[in-house]
């Protein structure tokens, strides 16, 4: 059991390390000069070398490499070239914004994913299994930008009754847990949660009915017991696979939220992200990519280890 | 069917040794499956032994029948006879010719050597007709593909699939039987020499196998074949072989003629075997079980005679000392210490075959 | 062989045996039964011929600007869908714009398909350490969500068509390699593939004659279900700037420009993800409906 939980964390190491080493050529694939958006471009030879030492663009790339990995491992993920602010300050600011929106989204995504996913499953081939299935198809092909979109016309420019974008009436960035801010939240969310929504009712229906129509099922009504019972037992054989792929929905959110952000201007890591590009901010844009991959491969270990310790069939080979 | 050497091959114009050289000669081979290692990979390196030093001889014209339990490796050997899988270490000489090296290269080898698989479904090409799929190997071998049909609706006919009707098909579109009577004709299409029939009849009906094995015999007699015939069914081997080679834990443990293995066994666990089957006379009823438990684990197995733990015969000395092949008769031979000379084994007085032999009592 | 063998190998044609209908045609002819797949094919085609022949047959001009017909509503004269924030006929410049909307939603994938295919092949049939070198590259960019490499690659390369193309293949191929070595893999170790080996076939033949049309089948029902998430990828990178420039027509970059009318011609603003949406759905139906035709146990 310990040998197999070392195995897959030493398995999930050279994948941190090569997506790493990603983040890292991401700004050496990039055409033209990273220091265009600092200095401009009549600078004088000096203070451009000067300012590639700063930086450290001079070095040959594999002593960039390690270098920058050493940095990121102490905490420094070098500073932004827009703001000249570390960019580790700012992305962490921002992955606390981006993670309430995330889990939010997850939540009710889940939820209703799971509700939607049961009923299909439960009465299969009923006429709610084809409006849930329908539900979880639109879920999935949706541009949720453009359904934030909507959702803003529909309930901020029409009804007024919720805000268009921002984290806080004041602008100021400060996160409070009061019923003015929470009016902030609800339509991120609400747009986010449609794309775990989609999967997880596929996957949920999928699991239902195939526990349904195993034989062990047939076996326990034959013993008597009732509808709620079978319920239960229902709930918990899926119960591992369906909190498994709520885990990597949050981790795909976490790493995906750039265009739900943009749309509501919310102040997370995917608004970040889309200042970085905008302004060539290599070091920022390394940074959070960074940040933000890391955190995903983190947390599909944490769901894969996870799982093996709940499932008892899975292989601990 | 009990003759040993047969006239017809003879006449094959790719014979090289003349009809005493054995058509294939198995000189120790060995093959062991590593297991991926306990602990974080410093645990100890452990391997299945599927095959564990095994050697004998396929004779021209002769159908050699092998037998023995789940995991005695004898679906490994005939992989390993077919080169699918290649051995650790051993010989394989086919017509006196060392398999792989100069003198004989691997493609000419799969020209002279087929293989019938047990499970006529996935031994097919689901997507591809019966007539392609026996088709297949001529082309690959420089064949037009025109001939190549040709001699794949021969083949079909030859074993009983009206080409008009059957060659279009796909392999879902047949039933069981068809199906082997398909990979028959698919083996025979390359003209080999030797065709390895691994349980190549366990899957079928009684009745289709009944059909299969007379197909195979008459298709023997008429291309010369020699076979070499695997099975768990014990009747079956009777009726097909000439010769029968018995199997344990990755060993080979007797070999002889049928009438001698069946009639008269050399080795316990031979003995044993025979006695599992179920008789037909309903008077005379099996109220024992004569095999013990089921076989040891091929990853360990005990030491010296590997049968010992289950033999009703076993002495101490047979946890000891691992036996040696003995030919005991002309062309039958067992791996028992009560055969080896000085091997410290006593024989008891019920030990199999002992009353037949009484010149061997003095000896030993 | 003994000279009284069997097998005679004449000159004469092979004769015809009535051949059953092939696996591919099955598939078809079951695809082609269901009315859900068969109506959203009827639109994708539809929108794919608008696209094509949209010079011939757009209303207006769709760069011709005009300060003063700026956001019209639906059902103005000489607008039929409205114009956008710079005065230009919305209708012209969706029917245009689908042309790129569907390229970068169909070519990334095309692509994809053919890398990943190869690669996954490959990885399956030969097996042990070709097999770990691929599939570890592939999965050091598997284990980035599929958003962010997708921007990341744009947005390091910079904004414009072939960037966003080369961005998405990239976020695609290792999806279908994974499929493709996982199927081979599979493949490889059936019997009828050892049968084809036992006769002395190489392996490219075996590959191609044995393997492909066994694979390639699951590996193209997936890939088809990467177009719909391939489109609204596409598009939400021109919607970020990061694709197609303007004033190429594009619906994704079209809803960023739009944004702005939310509040005046919320309609206006709101019908580019309306195709989107539209076309996402009918590939995603077109895409189900095929992996229903190719599920049927035989």
């Amino acid at each position: 059991m310990l040998s197999y939980l070392l195995r897959r964390i030493g398995y999930a190491l050279p994948i941190m390390l090569g997506v790493s080493f990603l983040c890292f050529m991401l700004v050496h694939i990039a055409p033209g000069d990273p220091l265009v958006s600092i200095l401009p471009a009549d600078a004088s030879v000096d203070l451009q070398q000067q300012m590639m030492k700063l930086y450290g663009f001079d070095r040959p790339w594999p002593v960039q490499f390690a270098q920058w990995i050493w940095r990121a491992l102490q905490g420094d993920l070098g500073t932004s070239i827009a703001t000249a602010r570390p960019v580790t300050q700012e992305v962490f600011k921002a992955v606390g914004n981006t993670f309430m929106l995330a889990a939010l989204a997850t939540l009710i995504g889940f939820a209703f994913g799971s509700l939607f996913g049961f009923v299909a499953g439960y009465f299969r081939n009923s006429w709610m299994d084809r409006a849930a299935s329908f539900i979880s198809v639109i879920g999935v092909s949706l541009p949720h930008y453009w359904l934030g979109m909507v959702l803003v016309i529909i309930f901020s420019a029409k009804l007024m009754w919720l805000p268009a974008t921002g984290a806080g009436p004041d602008g100021s960035g400060l996160w409070k847990w009061d019923a003015e801010h929470v009016k902030y939240l609800i339509l991120p969310a609400v747009t986010m949660s449609f794309i775990p929504m989609g999967i997880v009712a596929r996957t949920v229906r999928a699991l239902v009915a195939d526990v349904l129509s195993q034989e062990f099922v047939v076996g326990l009504r034959a013993r008597g017991l009732n509808d709620f019972g079978v319920f239960k037992h229902v709930v918990k054989n899926c119960a591992p696979t369906a909190l498994a792929v709520m885990g990597l929905q949050l981790g795909y959110l976490l790493g995906g939220s750039i265009l739900i952000e943009t749309v509501f201007s919310w102040p997370g890591t995917g608004f970040l992200l889309n200042q970085a590009i905008f302004q060539r901010d290599l070091p920022l844009l390394q940074g959070t990519i960074l940040v933000l991959a890391l955190f995903f491969v983190g947390l599909n270990l944490i769901v894969d280890v996870l799982q093996t310790l709940f499932d008892p069939r899975i292989e601990r080979a | 069917m009990n003759d040993v050497t047969a006239t017809t091959a003879s006449v094959d114009p790719r014979d090289v040794g003349g009809p005493r050289q054995p058509l294939m000669r198995v000189q120790a081979l060995k093959k062991h499956f590593p297991l991926k290692r306990s602990g974080l990979g410093f645990g100890p390196k452990s391997a299945v032994r599927a095959v564990d030093g095994v050697s004998f001889e396929i004779r021209k014209g002769e159908t050699l029948g092998v037998v023995g339990e789940s995991g005695c490796g004898k679906s490994t050997t005939a992989r390993l006879l077919m080169q699918l899988i290649v051995q650790d270490s051993g010989e394989l000489v086919f017509d006196g010719a060392t398999v792989g090296a100069r003198e004989l290269p691997l493609r000419d080898f799969r020209r002279q050597t087929q293989m019938v698989f047990q499970d006529s479904y996935s031994s097919l090409n689901p997507r591809m007709t019966i007539e392609d799929s026996v088709a297949f190997g001529p082309t690959v071998h420089g064949v037009s593909s025109r001939d190549a049909l040709n001699r794949a609706h021969d083949l079909l006919a030859r074993v009983g699939l009206e080409p008009a009707r059957f060659a279009g098909r796909y392999p879902h579109e047949l039933s069981g039987g068809q199906r082997q009577r398909v990979n028959i004709a698919r083996a025979l299409a390359l003209e080999p020499r030797l065709v390895i029939l691994d349980e190549a009849v366990s899957a079928l009906d009684k009745s289709v196998e009944a059909q299969v094995l007379n197909l195979l015999e008459d298709l023997k007699r008429d291309f010369g074949l020699t076979y070499l015939f695997i099975s768990h069914d014990l009747h079956v081997v009777r009726y097909m072989s000439d010769r029968v080679l018995v199997m344990y834990l990755g060993q080979v443990v007797e070999v002889g003629t049928a009438t001698q293995v069946f009639d008269a066994p050399r080795h316990p666990y031979t003995r044993a075997l025979l006695r599992s089957m179920p008789s037909g006379d309903p008077m005379q009823r099996t109220t024992e079980a004569p095999l013990s438990g089921d076989p040891p684990n091929p990853i360990d197995p005990p030491s010296g005679c590997r049968f010992h733990t289950r033999c009703a015969f076993a002495q101490a000395v047979c946890s000891q000392t691992q036996p040696d092949f003995i030919e005991t008769a002309a062309g039958h031979g067992a791996a028992c210490l009560r055969w080896q000379p000085g091997s410290g084994y006593v024989p008891p007085p019920d030990f199999p075959d002992l009353a037949e032999n009484p010149a061997e009592v003095a000896h030993v | 062989m003994s000279a009284t063998a069997a097998t005679s190998i004449t000159a004469s044609a092979p004769l015809q045996a009535v051949r059953s209908r092939s696996h591919g045609a099955n598939v078809l002819r079951r695809l082609v039964r269901n009315p859900v797949a068969m109506t959203a094919a009827a639109i994708i085609s539809l929108l794919i011929l608008i696209a094509i022949f949209a010079p011939w047959i757009m209303p207006a001009d769709p760069f011709a600007t005009s300060m003063f017909k700026r956001l019209r509503p639906v059902g103005t004269p000489g607008f039929p869908l409205g114009s956008d924030e710079l005065g230009r006929d919305l209708l012209s410049r969706l029917m245009l714009g689908g042309r790129l909307s569907l390229f970068m939603g169909i070519a990334p994938v095309i692509m994809a398909f053919v890398i990943g295919s190869a690669l996954g092949i490959l990885a399956g049939y030969a097996g042990g350490k070709v097999n770990t070198v691929i599939m570890r590259c592939i999965d050091v960019l598997y284990a980035f969500p599929s958003v962010l490499l997708a921007i990341a690659l744009s947005g390091a390369l910079g904004a414009g068509i072939t960037n966003a193309l080369i961005s998405l293949t990239v976020v695609f191929v290792p999806q279908i390699a994974r499929i493709a070595e996982s199927v081979t893999t599979q493949v490889r170790r059936s019997d009828y593939v050892d049968a084809a080996r036992a006769s002395g076939a190489p392996a490219l033949t075996i590959v191609r004659r044995h393997v492909f049309g066994n694979v390639i089948g699951p590996i193209f029902v997936y890939s088809t279900s990467l177009i719909s998430v391939s489109m609204i990828l596409a598009s939400g990178l021109s919607f970020l700037g990061l694709g197609v420039k303007p004033p190429q027509p594009e619906w994704g970059l079209m809803l960023n420009t739009l944004r702005t009318a939310i509040y005046s011609q919320p309609l206006i603003a709101a019908l580019p993800g309306v195709l989107i949406f539209v076309t996402s759905v009918s590939f995603n139906m077109l895409a189900d409906g095929l992996r229903n035709a190719m599920e049927v146990k035989q």
